[in-house]
């Protein structure tokens, strides 16, 4: 047989063929940013018409293409996929494992990817242009009402879902059966608990959206009646079952997020993680309601007054685990030994920013409240903060923290705080002031507006070309990082960090793990 | 409070240990289980950077707060907050949202106050060594059901407002409330007679939009028809769709409800003052979503009772009108404003097309009069070009068309009487 | 725990993927409808059933009077005139009312509608009951024809005391393409 373990093969054909978590992990992360680049470009021509009432740029029917292509591409392309590429990266070597459980499936979920989204982006050159109605689809806006490149839209979610199903199904299978003998469950690594969670809701409800989006095809092209009253349908029912989705969804895109939050902060404190075991039931938890709460986004719909009042209690006990884990990091971080690397800065930003976020959630939650807030703009600033500064901080510290590990480098720490701070001010300038026009009645998914909202439009829109310019800085360290830094090569990059990936060589070589590391019985969870 | 300068000595006020190693002069009892030292110790400088850090986070609530204050006192409308409205409802909803706002900023004050005392005092550059407590059932039992018990004292008043929203019985009047690509139709509900129907348009000119005139006062927030509504009466609302879903929203009245082609949604409203009130469409519903605004007057019961008969005369009047027979001009100022109100948006301001096909010199404006008549009438099924026939009178629908095909350079000299309209929708 | 297979990857995934398929069946065979059931069931939405009521034996509540609304919409670009003949009733619980909605097609072609009814409040749906309706079928109309559209229907005597007003509300579809050739009966 022979010792078949040389390194990488060359060439092209080495990323297309590749069954390596490593190789798969960097394709999914470069992707997943050219689609964040993507996604923030339409949101720059948004906040560029938005700048001033008055239509200055591009028309209406346009705009909401724009709108519409923002949210797809920025959750189905960027976020998600971007913690994607960190499970691959880190979950076998956080477990003891060689590689993920299914390598060449690995090898399909990525690549299906990069075609989709040339479809999706493609749309925009159709007769009849893109999708222009909203991530969320509604029907009869997007069933009877929707340009031809519906299909299109609806085929390519159909790619992604199956994507996103197999990766998770990957995750499972290698947490399940793949960790190394001695690495019990609640050893495991806070971030490998969060994404085993959040590939279970994956599993569960992927496949709802792709109901949704068959139903809508039937519609469209097989004569059913699913959301037409016409045919004894119900536009309402598109929003039960796409809210069903997409509930779940959204904390599928901050479960990752928690768990790289809980790797990085007790590293930066030089302290364990507060509370471990309450963290994985509180995440558990999450996991659970998310279940039943997803007409909270529907509170203005027409439900009875029973199934508001359900849908508002449930939603508001979402309130309690979170603030379990809010709790438990600032308790981490007290009498630690902080400092503040770039990861962690991200990571506290985090913490400030989206328990904000969290904040505003709750006050949505509150039904008769929600009357005057859903469909605003407050709506816009409460994602924005839990996503943005949620998800996309928590991926940035994340990619600060580990890619010395990746590549053997270190980053420019000065760009990196630098990048930080301009992220920091920018992102609150965006959308801080959205909430203020949400509160004064601003409606969203609209291209122009009324006088009153003049003002904090328009430094809404500075703050997002300030954070939108910021992350060509990040773009910048990173490259000039793996292809000129300063090498480092102890295991342990950041004295405080733990876990078996800080066991190992720096850069870790292209196969690690390949017999399983002895775990220490004594030694608590990382 | 950000000029204050903070004391360079400190009054030492703590009583027993310290809990914070690596401060110079303390003991070093680690009883490392303890959080919150901030409640054994507390000096004045600490005390005064906490306050000043306190202050920065609190000032966006503050913000508000002041707003709401200045509201109270009679100033202009709030940019920064929700407004408390004219109605008994809203005043509920705004009270409920400024006490939720209290408690998320009292309890963030707190846990970010935590926060930023550990950023300052627990740092490794100040030597400090780390504690290595990780865990403490008590505490996390504690900080799950306090706020439990929060949330259930928020839930009661939203409970009992959220029952106040959904009575919608015994109201003294009914408007059927009808969204349509891109408009609102209000019909008034009538037991004994004719109800009064009309479109309301968006009014504010394109010129505006587009910038070539500057805008006014309450650019995208006019309409040609607003909603009239008498004060102190309790209106019932039917609100339904013709096309997509829409959402009918009035931030004063603070009624929001989703407006869904096939069915029929309630809600209701009583307001206490007279006034101009304000609304937009509240879900994406096509190309002019931002461009389908709502106006409400709530006017005195004996001014709504003049309106309501002067639009009943109005009806009759049409009725009379479309027995008449219009020379070309009036017919051409008539249509100018019937096309700038419902065909502009899709058919462009010169008729240059847009959305919709282009009417200067197309087959349809030059071509056989009673097919033109046809289109504009009953519409054209599978595509965007509604039926129009229901939705203007005959007057206005011979004026429209008869606009149509003298201008933009058309000149057919044809001429279109409301008898014309009658007759052809009659067969 | 059942074991699909030896080997615990292929179990795991055949585990899964048996949830993915399953959850995907669960949108078509259960939400649709436990929804439709939900909806009929709870008068949620104000839908009301599609079926004619069978009419039991019941008594004439005289002790109060509910008024009945009704009102008329055309959906999209619908070109019939539609409308009810009258637009409130004032009506007994228990007893049997008749009304008739006018219909015509001003088109020269044939067309088919299909009207849809809802009721306000929601919550008076479900006490809403109709024996006759037009709604219950599709209604095909020749070109320039016209015709008077009957709708017999009893309010439920158990109707909360509370409600003392309902609207029923038609909204006319233009059905022609879908048309199955089911024929009004009369």
């Amino acid at each position: 047989m022979g010792d078949h373990h040389h390194g990488p093969a060359k060439g092209l054909g080495r990323w297309l063929f590749t069954t390596n978590h490593k190789d798969i992990g960097t394709m999914y992360l470069w992707f997943s940013f050219a689609m964040f680049i993507l996604g923030g470009f339409f949101a720059m021509v948004i906040r560029a018409e938005l700048f001033q009432p008055g239509m200055q740029l591009v028309e209406p029917a346009f705009f909401n293409q724009m709108t519409t292509l923002h949210g797809l591409v920025m959750v189905f392309g960027a976020i998600m996929p971007s913690f994607v590429g960190l499970a691959n990266w880190l979950i076998p070597m956080m477990i003891g494992a060689p590689d993920m459980a299914l390598p060449r499936m690995n090898n399909w979920s990525f690549w299906i990817l990069p075609p989709t989204f040339l479809l999706l982006a493609s749309t925009l050159f159709m007769e009849g242009g893109a999708p222009a109605f909203g991530w969320t689809f509604y029907a009869p806006l997007s069933t009877t009402y929707a340009p031809p490149s519906v299909t299109f839209f609806i085929f390519s979610v159909h790619v992604l879902g199956l994507s996103s199903i197999m990766g998770s199904i990957n995750i499972i299978a290698t947490v399940m059966n793949m960790r190394a003998p001695g690495m019990t469950y609640m050893k495991m690594p806070l971030f490998v608990w969060t994404w085993l969670i959040t590939a279970f809701l994956l599993v569960a409800v992927m496949p709802v959206l792709a109901g949704a989006v068959t139903m809508m095809l039937m519609d469209i092209h097989f004569g059913t009646s699913f959301f037409s009253a016409a045919g004894g349908g119900d536009p309402v029912l598109f929003q039960h079952v796409f809210w069903f989705f997409g509930h779940p969804e959204v904390y599928i895109i901050i479960l990752p997020a928690f768990g790289v939050v809980s790797q990085i902060i007790p590293a930066f404190s030089r302290k364990p993680l507060f509370g471990y075991d309450s963290m994985v039931y509180a995440t558990a938890s999450i996991a659970f309601l998310s279940f039943i709460v997803w007409a909270h986004h529907m509170y203005t719909v027409g439900m009875p007054v029973a199934g508001e009042l359900f849908f508002m209690y449930a939603t508001m006990l979402i309130a309690v685990p979170t603030g379990v884990k809010v709790f438990n990091w600032i308790s981490t971080m007290w009498r630690g030994a902080l400092s503040f690397e770039t990861p962690m800065l991200f990571s506290i930003g985090f913490l400030v920013l989206f328990t904000i976020g969290g904040f505003t959630g709750l006050m949505l939650s509150i039904a008769p409240s929600d009357f005057q807030y859903h469909d605003s703009y407050f709506v816009v600033a409460h994602f924005h903060y839990v996503m943005v500064a949620g998800a996309v901080f928590s991926m940035t510290a994340a990619v600060y923290f580990w890619l010395p590990k990746w590549c053997g480098k270190m980053y420019n720490e000065t760009m990196g705080k630098t990048h930080f701070w301009i992220s920091f001010v920018g992102f609150n300038l965006a959308f801080f002031p959205q909430h203020f026009v949400g509160l004064a009645g601003m409606p969203r998914r609209i291209p122009d507006y009324a006088l009153q909202f003049a003002d904090f439009n328009m430094m809404s829109s500075i703050g997002a070309f300030i954070y939108g310019a910021s992350q060509i800085m990040f773009l910048y360290n990173v490259i000039a990082t793996i292809v000129s830094g300063t090498p480092v090569s102890d295991e342990k990059v950041w004295d405080g960090a733990e876990g078996l990936e800080w066991t190992l060589p720096t850069p870790a070589p292209y196969h690690t793990f390949e017999t399983p590391p002895k775990i220490d019985p004594a030694h608590a969870h990382s | 409070m950000p000029l204050l300068r903070c004391p360079r000595k400190s009054l030492w006020l703590g009583l027993g240990e310290t809990d914070v190693p690596g401060l110079p002069g303390r003991g070093d009892n680690n009883n490392g289980s303890r959080l919150g030292g901030l409640l054994y110790y507390m000096e004045t400088r600490e005390m005064c950077f906490e306050a000043k850090r306190l202050f920065r986070l609190a000032l966006g609530p503050v913000l508000m707060l002041m707003s709401a204050a200045a509201l109270a006192a009679g100033a202009e409308v709030s940019q920064v907050n929700m407004r408390p409205g004219v109605t008994e409802v809203g005043k509920e909803i705004y009270d409920l949202h400024m006490i939720i706002l209290w408690i998320c900023t009292i309890i963030g004050a707190g846990v970010f106050g935590v926060m930023f005392y550990s950023i300052i005092y627990h740092r490794k550059s100040k030597g400090v060594v780390p504690a290595t407590f990780h865990e403490s059932t008590k505490v996390e039992i504690a900080w799950t059901i306090v706020p439990f018990f929060i949330l259930i004292g928020m839930a009661v008043p939203a409970t009992s407002t959220l029952l106040n929203i959904y009575d919608n019985d015994d109201a003294d009047m009914d408007v059927l409330i009808t969204g349509y690509q891109w408009k609102w139709k209000y019909e008034y509900l009538n037991e004994n007679g004719e109800n009064v129907t009309f479109f309301s348009n968006l009014r504010t000119p394109q010129n505006e939009i587009y910038n070539t005139e500057s805008k006014g006062e309450h650019y995208l927030l006019e309409v040609d028809e607003p909603l009239v509504l008498p004060k102190d009466t309790k209106v019932r609302f039917l609100v339904t769709a013709n096309d997509v879903i829409h959402s009918w929203w009035v931030p004063d009245l603070a009624v929001k409800k989703d407006a869904i082609p096939g069915f029929i949604n309630e809600a209701w409203t009583r307001t206490s003052q007279e006034g101009i009130y304000r609304g937009q469409c509240a879900e994406l519903c096509g190309k002019d979503h931002g461009f389908m605004p709502i106006v409400v007057n709530v006017v005195s019961q004996g001014e709504y009772d003049e309106w309501l008969s002067g639009k009943q005369a109005e009806a009759a009047e049409i009725k009379e009108l479309m027995a008449q027979t219009f020379t070309l001009d009036e017919l051409m100022e008539r249509g100018k404003s019937v096309y700038d109100r419902s065909c502009l948006a899709c058919h462009g301001a010169n008729g240059e097309g847009g959305l919709g096909n282009a009417i200067a010199n197309s087959a349809v404006a030059t071509g056989e009069l009673g097919e033109h008549l046809e289109i504009g009438i009953n519409g054209v099924p599978g595509t965007a070009m509604q039926a129009f026939g229901g939705q203007m009178n005959d007057v206005d629908m011979a004026a429209v068309i008869t606009y149509q095909r003298n201008a933009f350079g058309n000149n057919m000299g044809d001429m279109v009487q409301p008898i014309d309209v009658y007759n052809h929708k009659k067969g | 725990m059942i074991r699909v297979s030896a080997n615990p990857t292929i179990d795991t995934v055949i585990k899964l993927v048996t949830v993915a398929v399953a959850m995907f069946a669960f949108v078509f065979v259960v939400m649709v409808p436990l929804y439709d059931v939900l909806c009929d069931a709870l008068g949620i939405n104000g839908k009301t059933s599609g079926q004619a009521y069978t009419s039991v034996q019941a008594e004439i509540d005289e002790s109060r009077l509910v008024t009945v609304q009704f009102v008329a919409t055309n959906n999209e670009g619908m070109p019939w005139e539609f409308g009810p003949s009258t637009t409130a009733m004032k009506v007994h619980p228990g007893a049997v009312n008749d009304t008739v909605f006018y219909a015509r097609n001003p088109l020269p072609r044939a067309m088919v509608a299909q009207a849809i009814p809802s009721v306000s409040p929601a919550r008076a749906a479900e006490y809403f009951h109709k024996t006759e309706c037009f709604c219950f079928n599709q209604q095909p109309l020749e070109g320039q024809a016209e015709a008077d559209m009957p709708l017999q229907f009893i309010i439920d005597q158990d109707l909360p005391r509370d409600i003392k007003t309902i609207t029923l509300s038609y909204t006319i579809f233009d059905v022609t393409d879908m048309a199955n050739g089911a024929v009004a009966a009369r």
